[in-house]
């Protein structure tokens, strides 16, 4: 039934349907909307923290056995059955449906909150325009004698960040108010999202050219300055260095897979969109391993970018903490100014230690290590808006690296919005909702509006609790238990008709599109619910090809 | 005679001078730090120019104008270059409330440093804190110029999408009119003149036949 219904909308949809202008546009959509923050933010960390180089093994290993799998059928799936995530489950299977519908409201979820993390993107870039920058220095007390307290205990990167840009409440009980500068950054930030999404794909292909290659430009600029920063040799060395005794740890490898299913923005039904507006006779299968794989070396070249102005930043933090006790030292025994260098200070201190411990015992000096600065590591937001904004104040010419580092994040964070909003789009105008007598202009406008009001919790003071919440809740668990019914769906069901249905004209092979999975009736670990299993499982060929045929 | 009175002097000083003294403060030179390679030493010279700046300071505090040079004491000078100060008052006998000095050097801090191209963290006056500038101000903070730019910029090419947008329909609903007038008027050419063929879809924008010019001339238009 679902195949017979399905053969009018393919012919009208052929003569209808939006197509790329060409297909670099299709490729830089599919790359931007998978290449986002989390490849700056979240690739590094895990990087460092799972023991440099090593990490990449499961990394790569995830990358070939889950996430290229799941990448192929979405996007064989979109391209055949050329609908948006709910036409096309719903093609499968009429009981799929849901499946369709779950994707789309974690889409329309995850656009909320990821827009609004592109808000703070944008309020850093906008204030990055003056020099000295803002969160440089703290602001005055009212006697103009210190600075404020708040601001001095805390650091002033974090009191810019907390209190002038969040103004942030103790906790989620207490809402506060709409912060008005947050306010207007939101009105901007959907504005030009709307403006890019407008026609759907007619000006989401334009605007990726933009979207999608600035942030390599900006990448390599990053590249070339951090490499020859001082300190970086130190950070890379020390970042990228495999320590091979992680790999026991079971987590590892599980946050490997997480990353590789996140990074690639799998069971958004973005793909399936993007797909789905392809040429049926697309090859398909090249363009999944191609984008998977620019992806994984964007990461990779991300995080020597970000490894390399790290160690600047340790470096720098090590001989600033080296600097303030040997100002202590030379303050409290006057010594000739300048007269101890970074490298006699142990030295100096063996001395002061052996003659005169006790005053030296009053002093305020620290242990500085390199090591224990490089091994502060941050990801996520903190990354981007705590540590990098410190580490950026060092540089000579601060103001030009603040910019372009903003507007790197904020074109990565728009070119990964588009595929939500197409995600959500494709569905809406594919179900028909609306009367054909609206434009288009108007439907995605109706759209950004709804996404809009929604998104104005997030401006609250609260609003960041909310938006962590979202991010735990709203994406993880939802989206791989979509796509491991998504697998299910396209071998079980989908292979389940071909046994129910054996009659049927078997087409030969399209021509571009091959399906990736094979089936596997008796696969003994398909009880569980574990997703990387059945990946291994469909992996394996166990039986005869399943082909993505021609509806009859 | 002379080295007695000399040594009641140096007493005398040693007394209301020291680290630690009532009304004593301490101050802290970086002058290397400040000026790197054009830093000048530390010499007796300076300390005059100290002790006249600080008794310059005393003379704009009311009651306090006939303070001299003679009455600022300096001692325990450092190669850190840090040392004790006091100012004493006419008689040489007891010393200046810190709480006026304090607020001597404060009015004229700015002064202070600028004899010696150094700031205020670098010529540092132990407890006494500074005043400190407040950041240069600008009337508009320059993000909100900047957020007004780029909305301006995304709010016209909204609109102007829209309103090609809008423009494009109307063409696209006036086009199939186009088509049907021009088959009106190609029947009434047939049944006026026998069976001359009409080319009535102008759109083709096909070849201008020349021999039906003159015959379009005598027809009226409808």
């Amino acid at each position: 039934m679902a195949q017979a219904s399905g053969m009018d909308p393919l012919v009208d949809m052929e003569d209808e349907r939006p197509k790329w202008d060409n297909k670099l546009q299709y490729l830089l959509s599919c790359i931007g909307f998978a290449v986002g923050l989390g490849n700056i933010w979240r690739f590094p960390y895990l990087c460092q923290t799972y023991g440099g180089g090593a990490f990449l093994i499961p990394y790569f290993i995830a990358l070939v056995f889950e996430g290229i799998p799941l990448f192929y059928i979405e996007l064989a799936i979109g391209q055949r059955l050329r609908r948006g995530s709910i036409g096309v489950w719903r093609t499968i299977s009429p009981y799929l449906g849901g499946l369709g519908l779950g994707c789309f409201s974690v889409s329309f979820l995850i656009s909320l909150y990821y827009n609004t993390v592109l808000l703070w993107v944008l309020w850093f870039f906008l204030n990055s325009f003056q020099y000295p920058l803002p969160w440089s220095t703290c602001p005055l007390d009212l006697n103009r004698t210190g600075f404020v307290q708040e601001c001095q205990s805390s650091g002033t990167v974090s009191y810019f960040w907390y209190r002038q840009t969040l103004n942030i409440t103790p906790d989620i009980n207490n809402t506060g108010t709409i912060q008005w500068k947050l306010f207007l950054c939101l009105v901007a930030c959907w504005a030009t999202v709307y403006l890019c999404i407008i026609r759907g794909i007619e000006s989401t292909g334009k605007a990726i050219y933009f979207t999608a290659l600035f942030p390599y430009v900006v990448l390599t600029i990053f590249l070339v300055r951090g490499l020859t920063l001082p300190g970086a040799t130190e950070g890379l060395t020390y970042l990228f260095t495999p320590n091979m005794k992680f790999l026991q740890n079971p987590r590892v490898w599980l946050d490997a897979a997480t990353q590789i299913f996140f990074s690639l923005s799998l069971a958004f039904g973005g793909h399936i969109a993007f797909a789905s507006y392809n040429p049926p006779r697309n090859n398909c299968e090249k363009d999944a391993v191609t984008i998977a794989l620019v992806n994984s070396m964007t990461s990779v070249y991300a995080s020597i970018t970000i490894f390399s102005i790290m160690g600047f930043k340790a470096t720098n933090d090590y001989w600033r903490c080296l600097d303030r006790n040997i100002l202590s030292l030379t303050n409290e025994f006057d010594f000739p100014e300048l007269s101890i260098s970074r490298d006699e200070y142990p030295e100096v201190l063996m001395y002061l230690n052996a003659t005169q411990a006790d005053r030296l015992a009053q002093l305020p000096l620290k242990t500085c290590h390199l090591e224990d600065f490089l091994d502060k590591s941050a990801s996520g937001p903190g990354l981007a808006f705590i540590v990098f904004t410190e580490a950026v104040l060092h540089m000579p010419g601060a103001s030009v690296w603040s910019v372009l580092f903003f507007g790197m994040l904020f074109t990565l964070g728009l070119s990964s919005m588009f595929g939500n909003m197409e995600s959500v789009i494709t569905p809406l105008f594919d179900m028909g909702i609306l009367p054909r007598s609206i434009p288009k202009e108007g439907m995605t406008g109706m759209v950004c509006l709804v996404c809009f009001l929604s998104a104005i919790c997030f401006t609250l003071q609260s609003g960041s609790y909310w938006l962590e919440i979202f991010d735990s809740f709203a994406a993880s668990l939802n989206l791989i238990i979509f796509a491991f019914l998504e697998v299910v769906g396209v071998i079980y069901v989908y292979g389940m008709k071909r046994n129910i249905f054996p009659q049927e004209r078997r087409s030969s092979t399209q021509a571009g599109c091959r399906s990736p999975v094979y089936s596997c009736p008796s696969c003994p670990h398909c009880g569980s619910h574990q997703l990387l299993w059945l990946i291994y499982c469909t992996s394996t060929d166990r039986g005869g090809r399943i082909h993505i045929r021609k509806v009859v | 005679m002379l080295w007695l009175l000399l040594f009641l002097v140096t007493a005398i000083h040693a007394e209301l001078c020291h680290p630690d003294a009532e009304n004593a403060f301490k101050v802290r030179l970086s002058i290397r730090t400040a000026l790197g390679d054009k830093a000048y030493v530390w010499d007796t010279d300076e300390e005059y120019l100290f002790r006249a700046m600080v008794a310059f300071s005393m003379r704009k505090v009311p009651n306090r104008e006939t303070t001299e040079i003679s009455h600022v004491l300096l001692c325990n000078v450092t190669q850190r270059v840090s040392f004790w100060f006091v100012v004493t008052d006419p008689s040489k006998n007891h010393t200046l409330p810190a709480a006026e000095v304090q607020s001597a050097i404060r009015m004229n801090r700015n002064r202070i440093n600028s004899a010696f191209f150094l700031d205020d963290h670098t010529l540092e006056f132990l407890k006494i804190p500074s005043t400190l500038a407040p950041p240069p101000d600008a009337s508009v903070p320059v993000w909100i110029i900047v957020f007004g730019v780029i909305f301006c910029i995304v709010v016209v090419a909204i609109a102007l999408l829209v309103l090609s947008g809008i423009r494009q329909r109307r063409r696209n609903n006036k086009g199939p009119l186009g088509v049907e007038d021009a088959e009106d008027k190609c029947e009434n050419i047939i049944t006026i003149e026998n069976g001359i063929p009409c080319d009535p879809l102008d759109t083709k924008g096909g070849l201008i036949n020349d021999g039906f010019l003159t015959e379009d001339e005598r027809l009226t238009p409808l």
